[in-house]
């Protein structure tokens, strides 16, 4: 195969996969609204998403949020801009780093949990075995997941932008020596409602997307045990490049 | 009750089946034999409309496999995987009465636990096994509580796929008795996909034998051995040499 058949190939394959995951995102849309619900398995699943997430969410953006403080301090000290540094790690948390983190956490811990139960599901014949029960995996398995995702990750957002604000806050108050009344009061007054909720509505679509690439990979994995690992992998990296990106395009929307 | 019409399915361009036909009267078990790779678990995946067929038509009770409307076709018919496909975040009983915990058939948990107790006696095993997960089983007792989730809404059709597959003899025997006298009490249809000849004579009453996508030999399990068929006889008494070759 020449260069040319090579990368015709490649670019064929990147494109059939891409229709594939469009048209599996299409049909769990629909199955969202579609019965029977299962209530119980999206409870699980919030628990398992969300509420199980919370530490290595917290000490993800606690540390960066200190993090942050310092490098915002030295840049600042630079050109004598030390006070800014409230002000820019309140919106550098809530408008970047907090939804992007929490959401690269989540495909690093649900993604590819999800997509290493559901390939394993596929491998031993579970899925099979749940259709021949007259039961959708689609409707079973993703439906709840997905859903789980789009509901948690904005909450986590949430708490992972206060902590990691409040990371900046001991670092800054601790050993910066800010005043740590008029600190939270910069905070609060430069933060605007549109920076929060853009905030959420990107922790909630990276929430679907780790999801659903998650469910993806599962259910299209291949056979054995090679076939679940590239499942993981693939889940995990996919997920990765699509919130980065979707994280520039929403940016974009909300600038 | 199931009836296959020339079924053919392809996957690039290799030919799994190629033309495969037979009725099942109801009641009656049917075990389809053959080598490795010849095409069994793909069949079998056809007529439960897991994998679609290429062309062909595949009845069962008078309903097309092939039907968008799949609960109307999976309410009739149990299965039981080769390695069990028990659900391992599920108890026992509760990947027994599945299918009847969910959907518009839902029952009550206290009635549901009280159904797979129920089925679990049919298959031999007792109340205390009801409260267990699938990794805390033997492949013995997997087995036998995969058959229980088979028999759990009460189907039309059965089907086994490679039920002695991986248990010792005398478990394998327990196994096909079992199966034996389930399908002669509940009168269902059986088809079991196996390569083990023993299995195959406790089992059924009909034997297929498949191979390169085509059934070579359709009888009685009472004639298997008198068939005059070079592949029934190479196939049941295990020579090297004959029409199957093994590459």
């Amino acid at each position: 195969m020449n260069p040319l058949q090579s990368l015709g190939h490649i670019t064929l394959n990147i494109l059939s996969d891409i229709g594939k995951i469009f048209l599996f995102t299409i049909s769990v849309i629909l199955n969202i609204f579609r019965t029977p619900f299962y209530l119980k398995e999206l409870f699980t699943q919030i628990l398992n998403i969300g509420y199980f997430s919370l530490p290595v969410v917290g000490l993800t953006t606690i540390f960066t949020g200190g993090a942050l403080t310092l490098q915002i301090y030295s840049g600042g000290a630079r050109f004598n801009a030390e006070a800014v540094v409230p002000q820019i790690v309140a919106i550098g948390m809530v408008r970047e780093l907090g939804p992007v983190l929490v959401g690269l956490m989540i495909a690093a811990r649900v993604t590819s949990s999800i997509a290493a139960e559901i390939a394993t599901m596929k491998v031993t014949e579970q899925l099979d075995a749940l259709k021949t029960l007259s039961t959708d995996p689609i409707k079973y398995l993703v439906v709840p997941r997905v859903l789980a995702g789009i509901i948690t990750v904005p909450i986590l957002v949430g708490i992972g932008n206060t902590i990691g604000i409040l990371g900046g806050y001991l670092v800054a108050t601790k050993t910066l020596g800010f005043n740590w009344t008029s600190y939270l009061q910069s905070t609060v007054d430069f933060l605007e409602m549109s920076d929060i909720i853009s905030s959420l509505v990107k922790g909630s679509v990276f929430g679907g997307i780790a999801t659903l690439m998650g469910c993806y990979f599962g259910v299209n994995s291949g056979r054995g045990a090679r076939g679940v690992g590239n499942a993981t992998k693939s889940s995990v990296e996919t997920a990765d490049i699509l919130i980065l990106a979707t994280n520039f395009l929403l940016t974009g929307v909300f600038f | 009750m199931i009836e296959l019409v020339d079924v053919h399915k392809s996957f690039s361009n290799t030919k799994v089946l190629s033309g495969v036909n037979f009725k099942l009267s109801k009641g009656e078990s049917l075990a389809i034999i053959g080598g490795s790779g010849t095409g069994k678990s793909v069949l079998l995946k056809c007529i439960l409309g897991l994998i679609k067929q290429d062309s062909g038509l595949i009845k069962i009770e008078g309903i097309e496999s092939k039907i968008q409307d799949r609960n109307t076709f999976y309410n009739k018919i149990g299965m039981l995987f080769q390695g069990g496909a028990l659900f391992d975040s599920l108890t026992v009983w509760e990947n027994i009465s599945f299918r009847l915990m969910r959907g518009k058939t839902k029952i009550t948990n206290i009635a549901a636990k009280e159904m797979a107790i129920d089925k679990l006696r049919m298959v031999g095993l007792n109340a205390k096994v009801a409260n267990l997960h699938p990794s805390e089983l033997s492949g013995g007792m997997l087995k036998r509580v995969s058959l229980a989730r088979a028999i759990s809404g009460d189907p039309k059709v059965i089907f086994f796929d490679e039920p002695t597959t991986g248990l010792d003899p005398i478990m394998a025997g327990v196994i096909n008795q079992l199966i034996r006298k389930i399908v002669d009490e509940m009168g269902v249809t059986a088809i079991t996909i196996t390569h083990d000849i023993t299995s195959t004579r406790v089992i059924s009453d009909s034997v297929a034998m498949l191979h390169e996508g085509t059934i070579k030999w359709l009888g009685k399990t009472s004639e298997i051995d008198k068939s005059g068929n070079p592949f029934v006889e190479q196939f049941i008494n295990g020579r090297p040499e004959g029409p199957i070759s093994q590459t």
